[in-house]
């Protein structure tokens, strides 16, 4: 290794450095800003002399955090689960039982690949008031299954397709059925495309922003990020309460990413690679 | 193989979950012709459940889109046929071309910068180590991408008023007639919500990118090396053209996020001061839910979606060609 190198890579030591660095400030920032004692004016940075902890407590009882990790919970049980399953199965026709006509079922689905949310939360609002949905939260949940199919089949077919299809023959040999065929053999093999998958969806639920807002008013049912909006709507003015409410929001994901951060990165490196 | 195959969970009542139970026994008598037909349509069930869910819940109101972009409706009352109308209004409109600019603007904060940042750290860096600093690194490189979009919002909102840490930062340097409100400023509203795309994008492009990195043979360097190359003829002549990939993937992702972006906006600046912030996404809910002009939002989200193709289909085939 010769010397430019070295004095390339120190170069790019410090760049990294500094990007950890930027990435990180404006979350000590926040948390600055949310030590500071109630109804001062905070400054960027600025350790406070005496750091009022207890503002984590009122933001959590304004925030009404019981209730919002409730709604988050019950919203990502109802989507994840049936989301995987269902994108499993049909990942598993379309990728492994090769469907008469299946490229159409996945081109159709491909449509819906780079689609904003935007293009189709207007009628999701209508048909959601029409079925008496609204403010509910299957108004959140029943629209992000189907919102998610088209990255959830792509990323289960590309499993699928790559599983030797002499390994369903052998199977059949036995006897087994295709329903069996798919819960003993081709769902324990497809287990880290799952479990990637699963985190995604987790995190894109939880995170879902614009379809709590639009189809649900009362903050208590919605997710996490919708949540977090009303609450900067409601507390906006007050900035040590906003700060120490909005990491008080973040912590739960925070805690999930950091016990889960090698399956995050991985999941989240994969997703956009495929996605 | 034998026979025993006629049997994909069929007939089941909600297509959803089939249970165990509506396996047929196996059809034995019907040889290999009979039984492949039969399974392989069969497995149309399997299909099913996630079409129909994408069919009720994406298909559906996306022809419906399209379709209330062919009339004026307020939502309540009767629907009036416009035809063509509301994409004249979304062509000709000055306030609505400038928001539809604001998103082309913001693809340089979202895209450009942090590709270009990424490509620049990615080629001295090479790779990263898979010790604890590494593991260190890239956890704090995805905290961007990990939370909500809207706590991004909230805590740069903080760090660009008036009172924030950039600021705080351009007093110490004895700055102080720089500083301002930056997202309240008309001038430097839009370019502060892009350092915002900014700040969320870098740190996924910076891993991808520097994987990507990571898979290129050294020998292709100590080549270059040889032959007398400099590090800028290097970058061009083999990172370049081996990240193809990864660039590609980075451009597509932050190229979506910015045409469609809508939380980090309505939380920031909610598209002001004026227009100056607006964004499609932004625009769509105002006119839909607050103007009642859902025909135009209609028209204009099915322009957004167009203007999502038009720039992502072209990079798809441009870095994918290859493999």
């Amino acid at each position: 290794m010769n010397l430019t190198t070295r004095s390339e890579r120190l170069t790019g030591r410090i760049f990294l450095i500094a990007l950890v660095v930027v990435t990180l400030l404006p979350f000590l920032s926040m948390l600055s800003a949310a030590l500071q004692p109630r109804g001062t004016v905070p400054t960027g940075l600025a350790w406070p002399s005496d750091p009022q902890w207890g503002n984590f407590a009122d933001a959590f009882t304004a925030a009404n955090m019981g209730a919002l990790l409730k709604s988050s919970a019950l919203i990502v049980a109802g989507v994840v689960p049936v989301g995987v399953l269902i994108a499993t199965m049909a990942g598993f026709g379309l990728g492994h039982l090769r469907v008469p006509g299946g490229h159409l079922a996945f081109g159709l689905l491909l449509l819906g690949l780079t689609l904003p949310f935007e293009a189709v939360v207007t009628p999701l609002y209508y048909q959601m008031r029409d079925l008496g949905l609204l403010n509910t939260r299957w108004a959140i949940i029943l629209p992000l299954i189907g919102l998610y199919m088209p990255f959830a089949v792509f990323w289960m077919r590309a499993h699928f397709i790559n599983v030797p299809r002499e390994l369903s023959e052998a199977a059949r040999v036995d006897g087994s059925n295709t329903w069996q065929l798919f819960w003993r053999v081709h769902v324990p093999l497809a287990r880290p495309a799952v479990a990637s998958l699963t985190i995604l969806l987790f995190l894109w639920t939880w995170n879902q922003f614009l379809l709590a807002i639009v189809l649900v008013d009362d903050a208590t049912k919605r997710t996490m990020a919708g949540a977090l909006g009303a609450f900067q709507g409601q507390w906006g003015t007050d900035l040590v309460l906003l700060c120490a409410g909005s990491l008080l929001i973040l912590t739960p994901t925070l805690i999930v990413f950091l016990i889960f951060q090698r399956q995050f990165i991985k999941a989240l490196l994969q997703g956009s690679v495929k996605g | 193989m034998t026979s025993a195959l006629g049997s994909a969970p069929a007939g089941s009542g909600t297509a959803s979950r089939p249970g165990r139970g509506d396996t047929r026994a196996p059809v034995r008598p019907h040889r290999k012709k009979r039984w492949g037909r039969t399974v392989r349509w069969s497995g149309w069930l399997w299909v099913l459940p996630a079409l129909i869910m994408y069919g009720v819940f994406v298909l559906r109101p996306l022809v419906l889109t399209m379709q209330y972009s062919l009339y004026d409706w307020n939502g309540i009352g009767a629907a009036r046929w416009a035809g063509l109308d509301n994409y004249l209004t979304v062509f000709t409109d000055r306030d609505l071309l400038k928001i539809i600019s604001n998103a082309f603007i913001l693809i340089i904060f979202f895209s450009f910068i942090p590709v270009l940042l990424g490509l620049l750290v990615a080629s001295l860096v090479r790779r990263i180590t898979t010790g604890p600093a590494g593991t260190m690194v890239r956890t704090v490189l995805f905290l961007p991408q990990v939370i909500p979009l809207v706590a991004a919002g909230i805590a740069w909102s903080w760090v660009l008023s008036t009172n924030g840490l950039v600021n705080q930062a351009l007093r110490a340097v004895g700055l102080d007639g720089v500083t301002r409100a930056w997202l309240g400023d008309f001038d430097t509203a839009l370019p502060a919500v892009g350092v915002i795309g900014t700040w969320v994008m870098l740190g996924l492009c910076t891993i991808l990118l520097i994987t990507g990195m990571s898979k290129i043979d050294p020998s292709l360097y100590e080549a270059a090396r040889i032959d007398g190359a400099g590090p800028v003829r290097e970058f061009f002549a083999v990172t370049l053209p081996s990240l193809r990939q990864e660039i590609g993937i980075c451009l597509t992702v932050t190229i979506i996020a910015a045409l469609a972006s809508f939380d980090i906006v309505y939380i920031s600046t909610s598209g002001g001061p004026g227009i100056q912030t607006t964004v499609p996404g932004l625009e769509i809910y105002r006119l839909a839910f607050s103007q009642r002009q859902v025909g135009l939002a209609s028209a204009l989200a099915v322009v957004l979606m167009a203007l999502v193709l038009v720039c992502v289909l072209p990079i798809q085939r441009l870095t994918r060609g290859e493999k």
